[in-house]
């Protein structure tokens, strides 16, 4: 499955590459990645929940590192869903930021494991890189992921409707919300 | 709390919902003082806005003082105690489009943004009180209100100014300003307003203050008519008159240079024919809007004239006269107000005395009355044009 997805960020190429070079900073935005840690030179290992609280964990190597400008990376060894991804920064016309351009390729397993991965990352794989990357925007330009009373899940966005009703969370809601 | 909400079409609540708390570094809570109903509740109510759910709090005009504020928001920006308008739309004042002063459009405050991305093609930004497709967020016919970006939006007024002056800061008194504004008017112009709303009497306001040589309402209530012409403009009554007859009498045949539709998606009409047809295709949702006001400005349009549009519209509409738009060289300008933009050049307009926003209110009531108030204000009872409510 191969997927490319833009958006433009209101912020220096230099400053949009630092953040994303960081791949610690990936689960901020990302929903599915529990973490992402540099374990060595171009060496990464990444960690993201799967369907029923199993966890998904897999290392990776950087392949392409050009600052200011791309970055590309691909699973090594075992792993059960086999990925790879690139990204690159270029300035959009009259300063408006960076156009920032994702592709993500990855190889779901078959059996039941793969039909429950597949739902999992969702029937429209493409709609959550989309919405990956409009988070990530949300953190470059404002700092957070944005939150509302009806979606206040930040990076957990739910998208079903309905959602909760458009009213203040109970201190029990808030709770789960903030959880983790 | 106790909070206005929607309970189904064409029925809201004065229900105890939980308090507001901080959900981002940049929010603060306000504790409303006055808020107030606007003709966009209407169409939520009315059920002509999609993706409203039961409990929702309403309200988009308000303001009050700001009781707590998050980590993100530096003393100079903003302080507990301060008093303060918030515009109805959510801006985070960083992205392009905060830029470039279109706030309502901002790309970063609406969390639903993919769902109203497959609706408009594009997201637009979040509002208080405004269904889910522009956020979720609750709105401010409550106790308090959560404000998010409270260092961007909300307008504080040092001044001894009562809340009834600049309550409609937060709203229609910007988007009245900026339906003329859209209309580059010289001071040669006759301007039509459609509408004799808060909202289009708002328009006609500012169309004056901006230069126009004449200003004409059109409206079928008699008392919103009377209300423009006690505030000096020509009058006309679409119920017992010919709309663009009578406007081409009061131009020398040219037709008004400009026109504001300041009506929307519910207008009526007073040809039974077209109002049956839009109400059939409305009701089967084979057209989502009824936009009577609007063909009707741009068939009255003076040729290379300004139609700019503020009422607002949801979904589609059918029978729009592309040819007379095209053909006679007509500008077409529209858009939520950039709210923001107006704040202090309008609230300095205030306080000169050349705008008065308080002409507009004929009913002051508490929030519980909240049903009331929508009742009357729909149904143009008790001569209602703009209900404040007050927790
Ligand atoms: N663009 C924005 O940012 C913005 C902000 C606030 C309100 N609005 C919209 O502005 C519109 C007016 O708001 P309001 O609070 O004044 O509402 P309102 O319902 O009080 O006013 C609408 C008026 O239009 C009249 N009308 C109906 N059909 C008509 C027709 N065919 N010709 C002429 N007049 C007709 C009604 O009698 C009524 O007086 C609404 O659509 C509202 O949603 C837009
Ligand atoms: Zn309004
Ligand atoms: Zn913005």
């Amino acid at each position: 499955m191969d997927m490319l997805a833009t958006t433009t960020v209101r912020r220096e190429p230099s400053d949009v590459y630092d953040f994303w070079h960081d791949f610690a900073n990936l689960p901020r935005f990302m929903t599915h990645l529990d973490s992402v840690v540099e374990t060595g030179p171009n060496a990464t290992h990444w960690t993201a929940t799967a369907p029923f609280g199993q966890v998904v964990e897999w290392d990776a190597e950087t392949t392409e590192d050009v600052p200011g400008s791309s970055i590309a990376w691909r699973s090594v060894g075992e792993s059960l869903v086999p990925n790879q991804g690139k990204v690159w920064f270029v300035p959009a016309p009259g300063g408006q930021g960076t156009e920032v351009h994702v592709v993500l390729a990855y190889h779901l397993p078959g059996g039941a494991i793969g039909k429950a991965a597949a739902k999992y990352f969702g029937e429209e794989p493409h709609q959550q890189l989309d919405d990956d990357l409009r988070r990530f925007k949300q953190v470059m330009e404002t700092g957070e992921v944005v939150r509302s009373d009806g979606a206040p899940w930040g990076k957990r966005a739910r998208h079903e409707f309905p959602q909760r009703a458009a009213q203040p969370l109970s201190a029990d809601e808030r709770a789960e919300v903030f959880a983790s | 709390m106790r909070a206005n909400c929607f309970a189904g079409r064409n029925s809201v609540e004065v229900r105890d919902v939980p308090d507001p708390s901080l959900l981002s570094r940049r929010d603060a809570i306000v504790r409303v003082t006055s808020t107030a109903v606007c003709g966009s509740d209407l169409h939520l109510v009315d059920g002509y806005v999609p993706s409203m759910q039961d409990g929702d709090v309403l309200g988009h005009e308000f303001m009050g003082e700001v009781v707590e504020v998050g980590s993100g928001i530096s003393g100079d920006t903003l302080r507990v105690g301060d008093r303060v308008v918030v515009p109805f739309p959510i801006a985070c004042g960083s992205c392009n489009a905060c830029a470039a002063e279109m706030y309502s459009c901002c790309e970063n405050s609406n969390p639903n943004a993919a769902i109203a991305e497959k609706m408009f093609g594009h997201p637009v930004a979040g509002i208080f009180g405004y269904s889910h497709l522009t956020g979720g967020y609750a709105g401010g016919q409550a106790e308090y209100v959560r404000v998010p970006f409270a260092d961007v939006g909300p307008l504080k007024i040092e001044s001894d100014l009562t809340d009834e002056q600049v309550l409609f800061l937060s709203d229609i008194l910007p988007t009245g300003w900026m339906g003329a504004e859209m209309c580059d008017i010289r001071s040669s112009d006759v301007v039509a307003v459609w509408g004799a709303g808060p909202v289009g009497q708002f328009a006609m306001d500012s169309a004056r203050v901006l230069g126009a040589h004449e200003v004409i309402a059109i409206d079928r209530e008699p008392y919103r008519l009377e209300m423009a012409a006690a505030a000096g403009h020509t009058t006309i009554n679409f119920d017992d008159t010919d709309v663009r007859t009578r406007l081409l009498e009061l131009t020398g045949g040219r037709g008004p240079d400009k026109c504001i539709d300041a009506v929307g998606l519910e207008a009526t009409h007073g040809s039974a024919s077209l109002q049956t047809y839009d109400r059939v295709k409305q009701a089967v949702r084979s057209e989502t809007d009824r936009p009577h006001a609007l063909r009707q400005a741009i068939l009255s349009c003076r040729s290379g004239g300004t139609v700019s549009v503020i009422g607002v519209y949801g979904g589609f509409i059918d029978k729009f006269p592309a040819g007379a738009w095209m053909n006679r060289s007509l500008t077409l300008r529209t858009g939520q107000a950039h709210v923001h933009r107006y704040l202090e050049p309008l609230l300095r307009r205030i306080e000169a005395g050349e705008l008065d926003p308080t002409r507009v209110i004929t009913h002051r009531l508490s929030l519980e009355e909240a049903p009331h108030a929508f009742d009357i204000f729909k149904n143009k009872q008790e001569n209602c044009e703009k209900v404040v409510l007050t927790p």
